[in-house]
């Protein structure tokens, strides 16, 4: 195991959620205004109902997927489910979402590059994001191809501690994902380096789903709030 | 009873000129910025016309506003909470930005650095967008401006339904009218109700609906659920923007930007009183045409004093109250019947209100040529059909607008027969229901119209203002990261705002001038 190694699976995870946590934090503070979707479908509506609607389902089931699958011990499911079970449901599930994830991406990606309204007014950051994301995904559908040379699970099960002993603050993480094809490595890295640069582009807006809209009266009436007083109190 | 005060506001179409002067203050003061340059808080229209943007009153095409289910609930057109939210990845009813207009400006400069040529060299429009040279312009903020485009294309407007409009078209029958429109700080607001991340909001003690600009995350549910398509995106910072009512001028008793620039005095300031238990009633009667009668219903008597007594609880002020009492858009709205609120059908409550225009009739009666009705012309001999402002004004009710017109003539001859004839002429007021000292005080509101008549706006108390000592040293709002906001470096912050898109050094790169 050499230091990079360790680097990257041992350390900069740590480097990447804190940045992701702290950054997120800090935006949220000190420039909300900042903190928004970015839409462009006023611009050009074009390929948005499609693209956008099977990019955004896609990656949201992929991505509970993986906090689901990789961070339920295994022996929370191995009641209801062996290993090389969980992995082909992994693999299928994995396999559509990601695939409809894709087309929408690609999409997505050929508006953002091709559409002049588009072009002209997004930003270098945008468009870097959604070609990280594309790449992202084009590793992890290829990590379903490589899977299918060994059906038993063990490699899952391998990146799922992997994934654990982060979470939980322990050593000896990178041990597990020493072995393991170069792919699934690039996943991880590329997917940590995507956490890490999320403060700082439209990424952020993961954080705002708007669950609380499904219970919120629908009309809202803000008071008057108290003045502000400086100065001695009476 | 839960008494609330609101700044409402009425236009008196009878006056309009179409003059803009309304839209080009208000564009001045909020809207000359990058991303919302296309956006017009306050535009004027030109009836009948499709209008700003395209169709925006035809609602089976934006789904704007509220419906009415059968069991009696009142849901979004565009639909419940679960509906809404499946369409956040992509609106389906979202206007594009060709529906409002490609904004543009024109190369100016051209005209000073041209070499020379044989032809004498032009200002060529140039997208306010990409930047780039539009051959053409095809479609602006008031491309129907005085009946401009064919009437098969403006016959659109959903204010012809019911009424054969084909007859309209022909040169002797055509009609227009002005309608400037900005938010209507509705008492129902569909697009507070549309809004995922609860950034909107109404303000209780004036009822200005503003959007936080913090707290919005460009969901951009708003702009279609607004029915009269008063919300607009920002492309450039990624958030809805709406007129605000100018509430910093209207906090200090000023009126805002829109009323105060008038022209023509057409624009109305004033305190309405209403029960805001009463708002879900009124908005859900089931018959359209009686929505106006029961926004009527839900004002309350600035004079009784059981009123009073509620909104004192409630902690309105004595200087609101006496406002409301003296207030001009109660007197119209109210007193004088003479205002309506804009398509009241959508079941948003809105509260800017108008009058309903007169149109050329009386020098035609005169000649003899129009039938009379009593003492006054026949409204149906009136250019302008009343169904088309019964349609856009009252959901279809005639009657309502046949009594403000009529009125409103009544006025006139009352007047006309005193000045001109020196009779009082009591007959034709009568047949209008107006007391002598109603018509008075109307020709003193609607004719002379002077300042302190038409804005009765209370001031915010200085007990409520902030004490300006933590300001200190502030910036106030900066587009941005805070005082930061315009450091080069800044981490989380977009691209500049500035006045054009592509810098004028990258657009030569992209073309040569010819």
């Amino acid at each position: 195991m050499n230091y990079l190694d360790q680097f990257a699976f041992q350390l900069y995870p740590y480097i990447a959620v804190a940045v992701f946590l702290i950054g997120s934090w800090a935006r949220f503070d000190r420039a909300m205004y900042t903190w928004r979707t970015g839409s462009s479908q006023l611009l050009s509506s074009r390929g948005m109902r499609v693209g956008s609607n099977l990019f955004h389902i896609g990656i949201l089931v992929v991505l509970g997927g993986h906090l689901v699958g990789l961070l339920t011990p295994h022996a929370v499911y191995e009641a209801f489910i062996t290993a090389p079970q969980k992995q082909l449901l992994a693999m299928v599930v994995g396999g559509v979402f990601g695939l409809m994830c894709l087309v929408g991406i690609g999409i997505l990606l050929v508006r953002r590059l091709t559409n002049p309204r588009v072009r002209a007014t997004g930003t270098l950051g945008d468009t870097l994001i959604l070609v990280a994301l594309f790449l992202q995904l084009l590793l992890g559908l290829y990590t379903i191809v490589i899977s299918t040379h060994h059906m038993d699970g063990s490699v899952m099960i391998a990146l799922a501690e992997w994934a654990q002993h982060i979470v939980t603050f322990r050593w000896g993480a990178a041990s597990y994902v020493m072995g393991v094809h170069w792919v699934y490595k690039a996943h991880i890295f590329l997917g940590m380096t995507l956490f890490l640069v999320a403060p700082f582009t439209r990424l952020v807006h993961v954080w705002s789903i708007p669950v609380s809209y499904l219970w919120r009266p629908y009309q809202v009436v803000r008071k008057r709030q108290a003045a502000l007083r400086y100065g001695p109190r009476a | 009873m839960k008494v609330r005060a609101q700044i409402a506001m009425v236009l008196n179409l009878d006056k309009c000129i179409g003059c803009h002067t309304c839209s080009i203050t208000c564009k001045n003061v909020w809207t000359s910025r990058e991303g919302v340059e296309y956006a017009w808080f306050n535009n004027v229209e030109t009836k009948p016309g499709i209008g700003y943007p395209k169709e925006w009153e035809n609602q089976d095409k934006w789904n704007g506003g509220w419906v009415r289910t059968r069991a009696g609930k009142l849901v979004p057109r565009a639909g419940g909470r679960w509906r809404l939210l499946s369409k956040i990845f992509a609106n389906p009813d979202l206007p594009q930005i060709d529906d409002y207009y490609e904004p543009f400006d024109f190369d100016y400069q051209h005209l000073h650095e041209a070499p020379e040529c044989q032809h004498q060299p032009t200002a060529r429009p140039r997208s306010l967008i990409t930047g780039q040279r539009m051959q053409k312009i095809e479609w602006g903020p008031n491309w129907e401006e005085i009946l401009g485009t064919e009437f098969a294309k403006r016959a659109k407007d959903r204010n012809f339904d019911a009424i054969q409009k084909e007859i309209y078209g022909a040169f002797e029958k055509t009609f227009m009218m002005y309608l400037p429109r900005l938010c209507e700080h509705c008492l129902n607001p569909a697009c507070v109700s549309a809004c995922p991340s609860g950034a909107i909001y109404k303000r209780e003690e004036d009822g200005i609906v503003l959007i936080d600009q913090d707290k919005c995350r460009g969901w951009r549910m708003c702009v279609s659920a607004c029915p009269y398509k008063k919300i607009y995106y920002n492309w450039k910072s990624g958030k809805s923007e709406k007129c605000i009512f100018c509430y910093p001028r209207i906090e200090m008793g000023e009126p805002t930007v829109c009323a105060e620039t008038c022209v023509g005095r057409i624009r109305y300031l004033g305190v309405m009183l209403y029960d805001a238990d009463r708002i879900q009633e009124a908005a859900s009667v089931p018959a359209e045409k009686d929505l106006y009668q029961a926004h009527l219903d839900i004002f309350l008597d600035p004079f009784d004093p059981q009123v009073i007594e509620a909104a004192r609880k409630e902690g309105i002020t004595d200087s609101w109250l006496e406002a409301a009492k003296a207030s001009p858009v109660y007197k119209m709205a109210i007193d004088w019947r003479l205002a309506l609120p804009l398509h009241p059908e959508y079941r948003t409550l809105p509260m800017v209100w108008y009058v309903p225009p007169l149109s050329p009739i009386q020098s035609a009666a005169e000649r003899g040529r129009v039938g009379m009705n009593g003492e006054l012309p026949d409204v149906a001999s009136l250019r302008i059909p009343v169904r088309y402002l019964a349609n856009m004004l009252t959901a279809g009710d005639e009657a309502p607008v046949v009594r403000a017109l009529e009125r409103m003539m009544a006025m006139r001859a009352w007047r006309r027969a005193r000045n001109v004839d020196g009779v009082e002429d009591l007959a034709v007021l009568r047949q209008a229901g107006l007391s002598v000292a109603q018509a008075e005080e109307m020709y003193r509101y609607l004719a002379i119209a002077n300042y302190e008549d038409r804005f009765v706006i209370p001031t915010a108390h200085r007990e409520y203002a902030d004490d300006a000592f933590g300001e200190r040293g502030g910036c106030g709002f900066t587009f941005g990261n805070g005082c930061s906001g315009d450091s080069p470096a800044d981490l989380f912050g977009q691209r500049k705002t500035t006045t054009y898109a592509v810098h004028p050094n990258r657009q030569e790169k992209h073309e040569v001038t010819p």
